[in-house]
């Protein structure tokens, strides 16, 4: 195991992080206490309550999911993007490092830099509404796993994609969307059975439900299922990778 | 300790596109020598460097660096080869500093402050090291890249033509720096195509050109045929032989008697030329013209290309 270069690598990358303070932590934050505002205030002040719980506590586990997935997928596609877009990537290339130690320390530091924004995140909605987590140590388990997996698969995003464009096609056009519909603002409940149904396919879903069920002890789907879902995310993401090194697909030619 | 420091077996390296750039190429660097690959633009010299640093998977074959196998004993292998790539690929919100460190890390050793600073020094990056890359210009950029690669304390050093686009002063800090590499005991392996570059620098050079190694040859050989010349005489009536007396010449008769050739070394202390032109007077031999004309690298890469069909 070389652990001098995962420590290199991770170092790098959280220096970046700390070097784009503003876009890393800073926009997340407005932006959430913007979807506060918005949805916690404005709608909420309509909705009251849901499952007995206030509608601005009830969006709080959807957005941190929301910023979760979203700052994972983008941190961990950007740090390997990056050095492909620039050439650096021969640097990682031709070093004594083998493709597991590789996604540990690009994966670990993409995952690490979105767990600080999630806790930042709850930290902010704390100020606007009371919150009591009813299973702290799931609720870790959940943002750490969420965190971990797609920071995975940004990482795939990253290595597929050949520009900037497709770079964020993925995060826009589906990642957005599926968390959106995948209940961070809503329950199923309040939809017509149809869209109950086709909510289930979306798997973002299960990440906010069982993410949520560890605030309030209650979600859309039971919180088994929750983990069973997280944990074939996983599974694929880390199938994917395998594939790519063990092809050298859009690294080596 | 084996005499090769990288020996290549029968590698070839074909693109996905069908495109053959590197054809069962076979060829052994010496411990502790300064080897210059030479051709032209395109002949195949980065694919094989990289290859052998693990950059580009090889098609066929097999390397050992420093008789580790960079496949499968890539670890090993990679830590003993530090890599200057052709392009100024650099971190450039990263400074000198940190960029170094980094690479030293990756390549799996401990801090250690004290080397990277004698390396920044003999560079002559030390006074920059706090700043960041993008703000150096282009030279100082590669001398940053140089201090990447040599921040491992690597036992091979591959540096991918090196001085394109380089001025001169940084030329000659670059040969320099090279030298003080293989004084301390590190092979260097560089790519030019710039002849002058390899008769600087190398011990050997090997010449490559459409993906095959055409020649390799310890550099005053090379030279030696390099610096052969001939002198073609126009005569103003043909001849069947050469003339009697003339004999102690390398003279042959060309274009169906027309013509008398001579080979002559220009770096020898006499060329001959005096005396072949005044024993042709003696002889009553009148030429109408004559021209000179010199083998560049050129010539040799289709010639020997030629002669391998």
């Amino acid at each position: 195991m070389n652990i001098y270069a995962i420590r290199a690598i991770y170092l790098f990358e959280m220096a970046r992080t700390w070097r784009t303070l503003m876009q890393s932590i800073v926009s997340p934050v407005i932006s959430t206490s913007l979807y506060f505002v918005v949805f916690g205030s404005a709608i909420g002040s309509r909705i009251t309550e849901i499952d007995g719980v206030s509608y601005g506590a009830f969006i709080v586990p959807g957005l941190i999911m929301l910023s979760l997935l979203t700052q994972s997928i983008a941190n961990a596609s950007f740090g390997i993007y990056f050095p492909r877009f620039v050439g650096t990537i021969f640097e990682l290339l031709s070093a004594p490092v083998s493709y597991v130690e590789i996604v540990v320390s690009y994966v670990g530091a993409a995952a690490t830099k979105s767990i600080i924004l999630g806790l930042i995140i709850l930290a902010t909605a704390a100020l606007f509404v009371p919150l009591h987590i009813q299973h702290p140590f799931w609720m870790l388990t959940f943002l750490i796993l969420t965190a971990v997996t797609f920071s995975l698969f940004g990482f795939i995003i990253g290595i597929w994609a050949d520009s900037f464009e497709r770079l964020q096609i993925i995060p826009l056009l589906v990642i957005t969307p599926l968390t959106f519909l995948g209940g961070s603002f809503y329950s199923i409940d309040m939809l017509p059975p149809l869209w109950q149904k086709i909510s289930l396919l979306n798997p973002v879903l299960y990440l906010v439900s069982g993410f949520r069920w560890s605030f309030f002890g209650k979600g859309d789907v039971s919180v088994e299922i929750s983990i069973a879902a997280i944990f074939a995310c996983l599974g694929i993401c880390l199938a994917i990778i395998a594939w790519i090194f063990k092809t050298g697909y859009r690294l080596k030619t | 300790m084996s005499q090769s420091v990288i020996s290549i077996e029968n590698l070839s390296k074909t693109y996905a596109g069908g495109f053959q750039a590197l054809k069962s190429i076979n060829l052994e660097i010496r411990r502790g020598e300064i080897f210059a690959l030479l051709g032209p633009n395109g002949a195949g010299k980065t694919t094989l460097i990289s290859i052998v640093c693990g950059i580009v998977n090889p098609s066929t074959g097999r390397v050992l660096a420093d008789g580790h196998d960079i496949v499968t004993d890539y670890r090993a292998a990679r830590s003993k080869i530090g890599l200057v790539p052709q392009e100024l690929t650099t971190d450039a919100f990263e400074t000198v500093w940190a960029t170094t460190n980094f690479s030293r890390g990756l390549f799996g050793k401990p801090a250690n402050p004290a080397h990277v600073e004698k390396v920044l020094r003999s560079l002559s990056l030390w006074e920059k090291k706090d700043n960041k890359i993008i703000t150096l210009s282009g030279g100082m950029k590669r001398r940053v890249l140089i201090a990447k690669a040599l921040a491992h304390e690597p036992q091979i050093l591959f540096l991918d033509e090196p001085t394109a686009g380089v001025d001169v002063e940084l030329r000659r800090d670059m040969w320099a720096l090279v030298r003080e590499l293989r004084a301390s005991g590190v092979t260097v392996i560089l790519t030019t195509h710039y002849i002058e570059e390899a008769e600087e620098m190398a011990d050997r050079v090997g010449v490559i050109n459409k993906g095959e190694i055409i020649l390799v040859e310890e550099k005053a050989e090379l030279m030696r045929k390099l610096g052969k010349k001939q002198l073609t005489l126009l005569l103003q009536s043909p001849l069947t032989a050469v003339p009697a007396g003339l004999e102690g010449f390398a003279l042959e008769l060309a274009d169906a008697g027309n013509a008398l050739v001579y080979t002559y070394d220009t770096r020898g202390e006499r060329t001959g030329i005096t005396r072949l032109l005044a024993g042709l007077a003696d002889a009553g031999i009148r030429f109408r013209d004559l021209q000179t004309t010199q083998s560049s690298l050129e010539e040799i890469f289709v010639s020997l290309v030629s002669d391998r069909r």
